[in-house]
């Protein structure tokens, strides 16, 4: 139930504006793979390229291969909704549909192309769906009140609930706890690392001490200055980004000298 | 002593606040004072009717008897007109906000709002000179074989100016009312929820019928009433186009009468009880149109907890 991602030669554009240059990164299956890096260097950009989300912005190309388990998401051909079902992404901002009730939230995804489920199964699968993203005592008394009604940490916990619903082999996360207290956001740390059991998780942060509490991995993106594109500097273990990083500027970063 | 220096002093913005709150209450009151005072001139003008002697009533039996077909005439000429205008209408929409590239967007929503633009008396001249005579094979087509179906029961019009060109000229009138609307509602969805349907594996359609329809559901309402108003209140398209008669089921005959023709036709020629007459029909519009409004509110209000507006 997860899957490897290999990147080759990725250039990401909007229009002519070339955001991300020459990505390659190779993602291992049931791992949690970091992103870092300042602000505009093209972190969201680039992850957006994962599941196809990148050409839903009008002007939004690419050019190069993102391999899933060896099949390249960019082949013509290639309907980008079965893509977007294998790789779910999570969003900075939770984004619950606010007219669906909390239950109807969780299952969202599932009843997507005409898919039909039986409601027993709907019922379990919203409880074992809740209960994985760590929300079902919470909201196990109110699955018929809208998903707008919670907090925002709840709401965030319910778009992963969301996400994982539909089973996806891969879990794309920009900055998920950017707008959540610490709490929460140890919350949703936590439920990163029992997701990985599962999927394979990349994740954007900002944070630096969420990157190294959660990820295996950690890819330092960097941009030159404005109006270029960013690229990937260094990719290598988390605790090898943090310790011992072998180029200066991701050095300069994760020490807080950047700038 | 106990000056708290966080008390405000009347500083300009202050002032400006205070300004334009009380113009906006001074708007809301005025609005509120001109649909009174619209409604006590109409119920004023309107009294003879209800106390006259029925036999003097226009038809001779009594208000009630007079304003019925045409209040019946009018509903189905509205009905007519919003079935075919919203779906086409938010399909329409649809298209331009969500599948037409941007360039073609662009100039069709331009023509859209022209269309809207356009006076009724054109819509009316179109609907008497092309439409009815271009209906009159369907209209034949119709009666002879769902003629057992009451709306459709023959003769069919050999003019064919019916209650039916009545509704379809109407809604040709509404549509860019709706559509205009609805586009910009849809347009408004808030692209972090069309992102979540997509994210999700949705197909386009999909994100529409999980994002952007329930988001703009309230103003899709809105938009059908003010489309409403418009198909309730028309005189001169209708006057033109329907060859009126008693009440009848059958949509492809001459016959029917909506209230807002009636007046129009009537009123030139009307003095002293006929004018009452003609006035408490407005009345009855008026007071049609309002109810239609409180109920469509209430349709908005009854998923307000669903709305995402909390
Ligand atoms: N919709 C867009 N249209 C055009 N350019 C964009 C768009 N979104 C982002 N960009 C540009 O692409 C570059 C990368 O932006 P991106 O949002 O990927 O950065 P980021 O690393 O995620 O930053 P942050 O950490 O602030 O979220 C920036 O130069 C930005 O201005
Ligand atoms: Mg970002």
């Amino acid at each position: 139930m997860s899957k490897r991602i290999d990147v080759k030669d990725l250039n990401v554009y909007y229009s002519k504006f070339l955001a991300v240059e020459d990505v390659n990164i190779e993602i291992e299956a049931k791992s949690v793979t970091a992103f870092i890096g300042p602000s505009g260097c093209g972190k969201s950009t680039f992850l957006r390229t994962l599941n196809r989300m990148h050409e839903v912005i009008p002007g939004g190309r690419v050019e190069g291969e993102v391999l899933l388990d060896g099949d390249n998401l960019y082949e013509p051909g290639v309907d980008p909704v079965t893509v977007r079902s294998q790789i779910g992404m999570v969003f900075q901002r939770p984004n619950p549909f606010p007219t669906m009730s909390i239950k109807d939230n969780v299952l969202a995804g599932v009843k997507l192309n005409g898919k039909k489920i039986s409601r027993s199964d709907a019922d379990s699968l919203v409880e074992k769906s809740l209960r994985g993203a760590n929300l079902w005592n919470e909201v196990k008394d109110r699955l018929d009140k809208p998903g707008s009604g919670l907090s925002g940490g709840q709401q965030q916990r319910l778009c992963i609930a969301r996400t994982i619903a539909v089973k996806p082999q891969v879990i794309l996360m920009d900055e998920p706890c950017s707008a959540l207290d610490p709490i929460s956001t140890l919350a949703i740390e936590d439920l990163i690392n029992e997701l990985k059991s599962e999927f394979t998780v990349v994740i954007v942060t900002h944070n630096m001490q969420q990157a190294a509490r959660v990820s295996d991995k950690t890819a330092f993106f960097n941009i030159a200055g404005t109006g270029k594109p960013g690229k990937l500097i260094e990719y290598a273990d988390t605790a090898t980004i943090f310790s011992n990083p072998s180029v200066k500027a991701t050095e300069d970063y994760v020490s807080g000298r950047f700038g | 002593m106990t000056t708290n220096a966080l008390r405000r002093n009347g500083s300009k913005g202050q002032a400006g606040d205070k300004v334009f709150s009380g113009a906006a209450l001074g708007a809301g009151i005025l609005i509120l004072a001109t649909l009174l005072a619209v409604a006590i001139f109409l119920f004023i003008q309107a009294l003879p009717t209800f106390t006259a002697d029925p036999t003097l009533i226009t038809g001779g039996e009594g208000f009630a008897s007079y304003i019925f077909p045409i209040v019946i005439g009018t509903v189905i000429a509205a009905a007519i007109a919003l079935l075919i205008a919203t779906p086409v209408g938010i399909a329409v929409a649809l298209f331009i906000s969500h599948y037409a590239p941007r360039r073609l967007a662009a100039g069709l929503g331009y023509v859209i709002d022209l269309l809207a633009a356009i006076p009724s008396v054109i819509y009316g001249a179109w609907g008497y000179l092309v439409l009815a005579p271009a209906l009159v094979p369907t209209f034949q087509w119709l009666a002879a074989n769902l003629g057992f179906i009451p709306i459709f029961a023959g003769p069919a019009s050999q003019t064919g100016k019916t209650i039916l060109t009545a509704g379809i000229v109407l809604a040709v009138m509404v549509l860019p009312i709706i559509t205009s609307l609805s586009r910009e509602i849809f347009l408004q969805t808030p692209k972090l929820h069309e992102e979540a349907a997509l994210a999700l594996g949705a197909t386009r359609w999909e994100m529409i019928t999980m994002s952007v329809l329930p988001f703009a559901r309230p103003g899709i309402v809105s938009a059908v009433m003010l489309g409403l108003g418009r198909a309730l209140g028309e005189t001169m398209a209708v006057a033109l186009v329907l060859s009126t008669g008693g009440l009848i089921p059958s949509l492809i005959k001459s016959g029917n009468q909506t209230i807002a023709a009636e007046i129009a036709l009537n009123f030139p020629e009307a003095f002293g009880l006929r004018l009452a007459e003609l006035i408490a029909a407005g009345l009855v519009l008026f007071v049609i149109t309002l109810v239609v409004n409180l109920i469509a509110r209430a349709i908005i209000a009854r998923h307000k907890e669903f709305s995402g507006a909390n």
